[in-house]
Formats: C-alpha cells, structure tokens, sequence
C-alpha cells in the first residue's frame, strides 16, 4: 500500500540552526504516529513541513502521494490541522468560527451549516453553539480547535500538543473524540511531550532529541526494547544521591540518579525491593510501575522529557 | 508561486475567501464603525467648515476661491480613507500573524500567504470604497461638490487607502511587537494629517517647505481629492499625484507578499 505520507532525509534549517536533522519516516493509511520529545526538539518544524505549509530546506517529502512544493494548496486541502495555540477569534461565536473556517475550502454555505451542527455534536459543544468563544474554557476551546481541524473533512488529521495545558477530565473527553476518529478511519499525526499520551494515542511513535529520531515503533515495543520490564521509585530524605547510586547498582540493570528520586530498572520489582529493605537501605517512600515512554526517553537521551 | 497548484472547486480565485472572512468578520462587529462613518463626517464638517470656515471666511475670505467648507471636504475624505487603511494594517494585522494567529490558521487551508494578503487589501479597498461613498453623499449634502468628477471620489479614497495599507500590512507582518506603531501614528500619521495641505493650500507655506510638502504621501491623495470635487487640476500633476499612490500600493504589496510569505511559511 502506498503509505499516506513519506518524508526521506528531512531537512529544516532557520540561519544557521538546524531544527530537524534529515529524518525519513512513513506514515499509513489510518494509522495513528507519534512524534515524542521535549521542547525544542524539532516536533513543530517537522509538522509545520508535514502539513505542507513550510517547505523542507532539503529532502523529499510526498503527501497524499503528491509534492507540497507544487500542490501545497491541493494537499491542505485535505488535511485537518489543529495547531499549538488555538488560534480562534474570540470575539465571534463558536458556530461562525466554524463556518468562517469552512469557507477557506470553498466549502458551499449549506454543507457548511450542517457539518458545523455535527461537528459541534461531536465535540460536545453544541449548547455553546452561539456563545462568544472568549467565554469558553481551555478544554472547550482545544476541542472546538478540533472541530475546526474537522471541518473540511480531512484524511489526515496532524494534532500539535493537543492536550497541553488541559486537566485531565478535559485531556481524557478529548482522547475518547480522538479515538473514535480514528476509529472512523481518520489518519492521526500527533506531537507531545507526554508520554501517556503518546502510549494512549499512538498506534506507531517516533522519539525526537534535538533535532534526530532516537527510537521508533510501537509503544510496547519501544519499551521492551529500551527499558526494562518494571521501575522502582525511590525517594531518600536526607542521604546523598551519589552516595546512594553505588549503593542501589547491584540490585538493578540500570540506576538512574533524577533531583527528586532514584529510578531502578528492574524486571520484578516487588524482589527488589525487599531485597534493598533487607540490605538495609531505607527509603523514605518507594513505588513500583511499569516502565513508560518516559523510561525510554531517559534511557536514550538521559533526560527527562518533561522539564 | 502559487499558480501550478490546482484549485479545488469553481473558477473563482482563492483570495475571495480570505475577502469573505474579512467581510463576515466585518459584519459582525460593523455597528459602531457605521454609525461613526456616517456621523463623523457630519460633526467635523459642521464644525470645521461651518464654525471655523465662518471665521476664516471673515478675516480672509476665499480659499483658492472657495469656502473653507468646500476647500477641506475633499481632504476630511482623504485622511479619513488614509486612517482606515492604517487602523486596518497594524494592530490587526500583528494580531494575525502574532496574537491571535488567525493569519497561521489560514496558512494550513488551501490558502497561500498572497491570497491572504490580496484578501485583506481587497478588503481594505472594499471598506474604503464604501466609506468614499459615505462621505461623497455627506460632502454633497453639504453643497460642497462642484463637478461631476467627484463620483470619482470613493475610488480615490480607495486607492489612498490602500496607497497606505499596503505597506502597513507589510510592516506589521514582520513587527515583533507593536512598540513601533505608536511612533508610526504619532510621527507619520499625525503630521501628514495636520501637514498636507490639509487645512490651507500649500501657498500658505514658505516657498522652501513646498517642496517638502509635496513630498508627503498624504499630500497627493488630498491633492486629487480636491481635483475631484472642484473638476479642475492640470493633467500632469494629477497624473503625478495618482503615480505616487499607485507606487506606494504596489511597493507595498511587493514588500507584504515578502514580509507574509516569511512570517506564515517558512
């Protein structure tokens, strides 16, 4: 199958900074891919290059098969993007946000007034329909962002940091709307520096570091080959990190010293704790989870991801 | 750079639809710029022509052989039209490509950077137009039109609006922030209102400011204005006053197609 989107040797430079360093990936037809990292990590230049709105400095890159170099307005007319900041006019209602947006596509005035009712139905917003949109709240706005995105119908629907800033009962209504375009046959492209949302979200992920992919495949795949089956947390009060690392290393694979707590990559980690209990090392609090993208993040880059 | 993509549907160009979003955009907030549109030029001429122009009249008569009333209607249209194509450009546009980031939204639909800019200043144009004919009706209204060449009026203010739009929509996309309005308005806005022959002719400047006068972009817009609603004005200077507008809008929108492409796309 021809894959919906193909980027090889990607290449974005601004000046002499170089914010996406030749990276090749393909994407499939109602697949939903991720790209995971910190700020700054080149996610946004890649998007803006994916949703043929920036050219890439170098690289070849095809959309819907076809070249965004000659048919960018071909190629966005296809695709849904709901962008960082949501990017509304708050003076106007929610509904003619959603109409004005429509007519960008050409899209006639009646189709438009019944895709703006459903697509208000779909992200729930239908009793604010006449508001002002300065009145909504964040998870409102995110979602009516979203309907925007929605309303030319697209194959492919590339969401930057969708859920950044919201709380989590807004975060989780908005992965249930996202799950069920996917479900629809929507190809999703998603960005974000969590990693929950990543594994919620994302059937296929890229792990971006300045610039570079790190790491790529499946969430479950990507751990098990990064990270060891389970961590154990702990928490010290007063003794000294490094002191503690020489310590802690025999009972784990891999020690990893954060500011706040010690991380132990371990497979069974209930063993290993009672193993450092019997060694006689107290720690203040201990927790023991799976191991997450996050894990697999701080194995590659030795950072955390987010800040 | 965007002729060989395909358009989706109809054979209308695409900027239309950054026009329609301007205009509907218009139209939901237009209620207090009308009723100012329409009442702004009858309070000022009332004032100004009728009060002041009562006491000019008594101390020096005519002016060019007119009443003051009839010498400052033409250029009221001409700083109006150049304001509206001001307050148009700046805070709205850095508001679009900065703010609020509709200008971004638009830039990720079948929309190229030219066709948002074409949209905006026809935009411009179109509101300017019909704020020339506004202020045509008033200024006849008032008994000041004299020729049927002012029905040329409303296109003249909008070529003076967008003589000043354009490179203001340029400007503004690649400001930072708005800390350099301010001192736009005050030192150009201001003075070119006060200083382009405006209020008298430019005989009642010292022979070495004229030059300087004639230098001032306000000062052929309210030049062809006065042109217009008296039916007189030689031929080359009326070709030159049209000229220098003309250049501004198309450096402008030479410059903005620059300025937008870089700030949207790249």
């Amino acid at each position: 199958m021809v894959p919906i989107l193909e980027a090889i040797g990607l290449v974005k430079r601004f000046g002499d900074f170089t914010a996406v360093k030749e990276v090749s990936f393909a994407i499939e037809r109602g697949e939903s891919f991720g790209f995971l990292g910190p700020n700054g990590a080149g996610k946004t230049s890649t998007m803006r290059m994916i949703s043929a709105v920036s050219q890439p400095s170098s690289g070849a890159l095809t959309i819907f098969g076809l070249d965004p170099k000659t048919h960018g307005p071909e190629i966005r007319g296809r695709i849904g993007v709901v962008p960082q900041e949501d990017t509304l006019e708050l003076e106007l209602s929610v509904r003619l946000n959603l109409e004005m947006f429509g007519r960008y596509f050409d899209i006639p005035r009646n189709t438009l007034r019944e895709r703006a009712s459903e697509l208000l139905e779909f992200t729930q917003l239908s009793d604010r329909a006449d508001d002002k949109v300065d009145n909504l709240s964040g998870g409102m706005k995110r979602r009516l962002t979203i309907a925007r995105a929605l309303i030319n119908r697209p194959e492919l629907l590339i969401l930057d940091e969708p859920t950044t800033g919201l709380d989590p009962q807004a975060r989780h209504l908005l992965w249930e709307r996202l799950y069920r375009l996917k479900r629809e046959g929507v190809t999703l492209i998603i960005t974000t520096h969590y990693m929950d949302e990543a594994e919620q979200l994302c059937d296929r992920l890229v792990v971006m570091d300045h610039g570079n992919f790190v790491a790529e495949g499946a969430p479950r795949e990507l751990i098990a080959s990064h990270s060891t089956r389970e961590v154990v947390e702990l928490r010290f009060s007063a003794d000294s990190h490094a002191d503690l690392h020489d310590r802690l290393t025999p009972f784990a694979q891999r020690v990893e010293v954060l500011p706040d707590r010690i991380l132990l990559y371990v497979d069974e980690g209930d063993d290993t704790l009672r193993e450092i209990h019997a060694a006689g090392i107290a720690p203040s609090s201990a927790l023991v989870r799976r191991s997450s993208l996050e894990d697999v993040f701080l194995s590659l880059t030795g950072r955390t991801l987010v800040d | 750079m965007t002729s060989n993509s395909s358009q989706v549907t109809l054979g209308w160009p695409r900027w239309r639809r950054s026009w329609w979003y301007h205009a509907t955009y218009y139209a939901q907030t237009w209620r207090g710029s009308v009723a100012s549109t329409v009442l702004f030029p009858i309070f000022y001429l009332a004032a100004m022509g009728v009060g002041v122009g009562h006491l000019v009249s008594k101390h020096t008569g005519l002016v060019e052989n007119q009443t003051f009333l009839h010498f400052i209607a033409p250029s009221l249209l001409a700083t109006t039209t150049m304001q509206l194509g001001e307050s148009e450009s700046l805070w709205p546009v850095l508001a679009a490509v900065k703010w609020i980031r509709s200008y971004h939204a638009a830039a990720a639909t079948p929309l190229e950077p030219e066709d948002i800019l074409t949209g905006k200043l026809t935009w411009v144009l179109t509101r300017s137009f019909a704020t020339g004919v506004v202020y045509t009706i008033v200024i006849w209204c008032f008994g000041a039109l004299q020729s049927w060449w002012s029905l040329t009026l409303p296109f003249i203010g909008a070529l003076i609006a967008l003589a000043f739009a354009a490179p203001l929509v340029a400007f503004a996309a690649n400001a930072d922030s708005d800390a350099s309005f301010t001192t736009i308005y005050r030192f150009a806005i201001v003075p070119m209102f006060l200083f382009s022959a405006t209020f008298y002719p430019v005989s009642a400047y010292p022979g070495y400011l004229r030059p300087v006068v004639q230098l001032v972009p306000l000062y052929h817009g309210v030049a062809l204005a006065r042109s217009a609603a008296f039916g007189r004005g030689a031929f080359l200077p009326l070709l030159c006053h049209l000229a220098v507008l003309i250049a501004m809008a198309f450096a402008g929108v030479l410059w903005g197609r620059r300025t937008l492409r870089r700030r949207l796309v790249d």
